[in-house]
């Protein structure tokens, strides 16, 4: 039994129309109809956070919202991201800072870190692990993922 | 031979990292196929039960155009395996299908195979798929499953017992009844599975043109994975290929043989087009393989002194309902009785095994494969007699360690040591930790009612096998590695490697390896691997090899090229080759160290201006080299961790507060990647202390297989851990390496539980189970009190 919905939204910076099943969530969307496979499933609960979007300004789980649901929305991934600029410093000290081994979260582990920089202010390093609570990483144990965004914490609001 | 200062020992990022920072990693779910099929199982609801009949009816209703597949289907075209091994000749193990026939004896079990056009219309028809069930008694209780009125798991195997062994050198009973304070304890540890976040997923690709199978998959063992496609689905095996993609983590979970990846081949096989599986995080719960699982009695003997006297370590280890296929499956027990005391000098010694099948998800090699049971053990009984005998653990640790002088030596187990820096590890330990003011600290706390423990583990890690134990065992698994590196005619470098990377960066160490023999930059060496139509054939990613025995046969090769591209030199600048060196993208005088040639002009005369060369040369510049480990059976690595936490005695939870690892790995390539491999590896163990179980009940129901409900380590959780090194070369190779990717996994738990108990002591309370949860904290207390 499939039902389809005509959809309008941002995806990117970019205008996307399409039409989708009903019963799609937001990342197979992404990956599938538009071939953005940056934002990863993981387990399709809405816990490990590999799927982590951005919509209208705030992360999201990618597989808890139905692509239906982002009709009109602004949608951000990792690629576009990347593409911008936007998350450039980040990227920048995961890689020096050896932060991502597999890099399956290392996309949501980037959209919750930039969501967690634009409070504009240094955290604790246990702020930032409770930031991070949400996202799941297996291979690296956090520690370096936790000095990354330190770094950049630093390099943006200062010592 | 050592190289001159160069990229080997610098903490280099990794050159793969930026690809996958920006989104850009291709992991087998992203790849793309023209007239791709997706395919879905349905699996058993029963731990135990008789298949009697499968109707496709409905689902083909629900779906029109779907496929489905059962066990018998699958059957025609794809032969049975078996996991037994040739030097094991009292083990039995009983054929597996790749679909069930006849019998599930797992929930989860793969029963059918359902495939349609999209992955979403594939999952509608395999719920319409109607099996009808007979339900079957189930083992599944551990400590149940060898009794005498057991549910037989294989009835016509007569028993549930897969295997038993037993080891024993000198007099445990005697030394035990003789030593001034004897210590036990009766230890569990939960089953737990290895949660890489990529679950399984494979693309079967059939051209039945051609006859040619091709493979996509994110399997750490593409050769073995090519080697039982081949046999099991009678396909030549040059005909048979498998590349691996971007991998989203394995841990051991992706190194084994599944019905599911091998039931797709067939699938793609019978249709003769590609067909793609990914696994759900359900389905990962109840297919990959588990691991751990053991109930571990044991027994220390110390003197007044503190000298160790005896052990005796009792384990009943646990299958599911195989054990792995073409590896040892009862490698988790063997290394549990083998390794157990193991740093420590002592005579008498006496290991118990058996292996016991349930009615679980198969078991199979999970990071660190028993070695976290013999630590746990053998560190607890230890700080138990060091308590017992009034002596501090630090110092009852270092009283007890082999000696250098003793080394090399051949423990009670059987481990051959080399040599070892079991005092200089945890000298550096103690002084990370800062050990003597820490105790004061925890002093001066209790005095307020605040419990912390510290706890101080030492391990052994063996990693890098070699052939002494796969090759008698009929393994079809290589413990070889291969590479070819080769100049290009730009005088760029690309090293071809069997070493599969899974995200440990051990590519980027072979770029750092190839770059200071051929005195170039990492960043131009290009390291390509994962298709085993095209590089050498190896062994995998597994037991921490990839550099100690991959990244040998890659120094090799370089040193091979190195050797050509002088011959070539010296042919082209009339030199004696032996006063030639390569340095800085060029060939060199080696008097004077001045630029004689760029290796770009090497590359373009090498390669497009033989006219130009003495009759007779022909440059060769791509070199082949492989390695199998010769000098020593393993590479032994070791080290000591520190555990400092605090535990609420009112809610029985646990925090921790910081931990620190000293290892030594041997000659270390790149720091950056080691210390995040021992990071990630403690924070692993970690998990099998304080969360990870797979719960099931009684009738083998998987209580918890959501991530909802499995729990993980995450972030706010989790300590700082800092890392030290001390760096003892592995004799007999070029290198001089030894793994470090299971170091953090083997020694966490030992670590957080010995902290635990030291929190505990004075609350006349201890924990012997892990993971260590509240409830059994509490109970502990109320049981202590």
């Amino acid at each position: 039994m499939q039902e389809f919905i005509d959809i309008a939204l941002t995806v990117n910076g970019e205008p996307v129309s399409r039409r989708v099943e009903a019963r799609q969530h937001l990342v197979d969307f992404l990956r599938n109809e538009l071939g953005l496979t940056g934002s990863h499933l993981g387990c399709e609960h809405g816990v490990c956070g590999a799927c982590t979007v951005r919509v209208d300004g705030a992360v999201v789980r990618g597989c808890l919202m139905l692509a239906v649901q982002a009709d009109g929305a602004d949608v951000w991934t990792v690629e576009g991201l990347s593409d911008s600029g936007g998350i450039a410093d980040l990227q920048e000290a995961f890689i020096a800072r050896n932060a991502l081994q597999c890099g399956y979260c290392t996309p949501g582990m980037l959209l919750t870190a930039a969501e967690m920089l634009e409070a504009g202010r240094r955290m604790t390093r246990t702020e930032i692990r409770a930031f991070l609570s949400g996202n799941f990483c297996r291979c690296t144990g956090y520690h370096a993922i936790v000095d990354a965004i330190g770094t950049v914490m630093e390099r943006r609001f200062g010592g | 031979m050592a190289d001159p200062p160069g990229a080997v020992g610098r903490p280099l990022p990794r050159s793969g990292a930026r690809r996958l920072a920006f989104g850009r990693g291709t992991y087998t779910d992203d790849l793309r196929f023209p007239g791709l099929l997706h395919l879905a199982f349905v699996r058993s609801p029963h731990a135990h039960a008789r298949i009697v009949k499968i109707n496709p009816g409905p689902a083909l209703a629900a779906v029109p155009g779907a496929r489905v597949f059962t066990g018998a289907d699958i059957a025609r075209v794809c032969t049975p395996w078996q996991g037994l091994m040739d030097n094991l000749p009292t083990m039995v193990s009983p054929p597996q299908h790749a679909v069930a026939v006849d019998r599930a004896v797992w929930q989860g079990e793969p029963v059918a195979a359902v495939v349609a056009a999209s992955r979403a219309e594939a999952e509608d028809a395999a719920a319409g798929v109607v099996v009808e069930w007979e339900p079957l008694p189930a083992a599944a209780v551990r400590d149940r499953t060898l009794d005498e009125d057991a549910a037989p798991v294989h009835p016509e195997l007569g028993s549930n017992l897969s295997y038993a062994a037993a080891i024993r050198a000198g007099d445990a009973e005697a030394a035990l009844a003789g030593a001034a304070h004897v210590v036990e304890g009766d230890f569990s540890f939960a089953r737990h599975t290895g949660v890489p976040l990529e679950p399984r997923a494979v693309i079967a690709d059939y051209d039945p043109g051609e006859g040619r199978l091709t493979v996509h998959g994110g399997h750490q063992a593409p050769w073995h994975q090519q080697d039982t496609l081949s046999r099991h689905l009678g396909i030549p095996e040059h005909l048979v290929r498998v590349v691996t993609p971007d991998i989203g983590g394995g841990f051991g979970i992706k190194l084994h043989i599944y019905g599911e990846e091998i039931a797709v081949s067939a699938v793609s096989k019978l249709l003769g087009r590609p067909v793609k599986y990914v696994a759900d995080r359900l389905e990962s719960f109840v297919s990959d393989v588990q691991a751990r699982d053991q109930r571990v009695s044991a027994r220390l003997g110390v003197g007044e002194d503190g000298g160790i006297r005896g052990l005796s370590v009792d384990a009943l280890s646990s299958l599911g309902a195989y054990g792995s296929y073409g590896r040892p499956p009862i490698n988790e027990g063997m290394m549990t009785i083998t390794m157990a005391g193991g740093p420590y000098a002592n005579e008498h010694y006496e290991g118990r095994l058996r292996v016991a099948f349930q009615n679980k998800p198969p078991s199979g090699m999970y990071r660190a494969v028993g070695q976290p049971i013999a630590c746990a053990v053998t560190e607890q009984l230890l700080d138990r007699a060091a308590h017992a005998a009034g002596i501090d653990p630090v110092d009852m640790r270092r009283r007890n360690y082999w000696t250098d002088e003793a080394c090399p030596v051949r423990t009670p187990g059987g481990i051959g040591i080399g040599r070892l820096s079991l005092r200089a590890c945890l000298d550096r330990l103690a002084a990370m930790m800062d050990y003597g003011a820490l105790r004061a600290e925890q002093a001066a706390l209790r005095g307020r009612g605040i419990h912390r423990g510290i706890g101080v583990a030492t391990f052994l890690e063996m990693t890098s096998i070699g052939p002494e134990r796969y090759g008698p065992a009929g393994a079809r698994i290589s413990t070889q590695d291969g590479a070819t590196v080769r100049l290009e005619p730009s005088g760029a470098v690309r090293c071809v490697t069997s070493v599969i990377e899974i995200g440990q960066g051990t590519h980027s160490a072979l770029a750092q390896i190839v770059a200071d023999r051929l005195g170039v930059a990492p960043q131009d060496v290009a390291v390509v691997g994962g298709d085993t139509s095209l590089t050498p054939h190896g062994g995998g990613a597994w037991a921490s090899r990839g550099l100690t025995i991959g990244g040998e046969a890659v120094w090799r090769a370089a040193q091979g090229l190195r050797e050509n591209i002088l011959e070539l030199a010296g042919s082209i600048l009339q030199a004696d080759p032996a006063d030639l060196d390569l340095a800085g993208g060029a060939v060199s005088d080696r008097a004077t160290g001045e630029a004689r040639i760029a290796l770009a002009e090497i590359g373009r005369i090498g390669h497009f201006r033989h006219d130009t060369l003495p009759p007779g040369v022909q440059p060769e510049l791509a070199v082949t080299r492989h390695y199998v480990p010769d000098a020593v059976p393993f590479a032994l690595a070791n080290g000591v961790q520190g555990s400092w936490l605090e535990v609420d005695p009112e809610t029985g939870e646990v925090r921790l507060l910081e931990h620190w690892v000293v290892e030594d790995c041997g000659r270390i390539v790149n720091p950056l990647l080691v210390e995040e491999q021992i990071r990630g590896g403690v924070v692993q163990g970690i998990g099998g202390a304080l969360f990870e179980e797979c719960r099931h009940d009684e009738e083998g129901q998987m209580l918890n297989a959501t991530f909802a409900d499995y729990l993980v380590p995450m972030a706010a959780e989790m300590p700082d851990i800092h890392v030290g090194h001390v760096e003892t070369p592995l004799e007999g190779t070029a290198l001089g390496t030894k793994g470090a990717g299971e170091a953090g996994t083997v020694g966490a738990p030992a670590a957080v539980l010995l902290a635990v108990n030291d929190a505990l002591r004075p609350l006349g309370a201890q924990v012997d189970s892990l993971p260590i949860t509240p409830e059994s904290i509490l109970h502990a207390l109320a049981a202590g009190a």
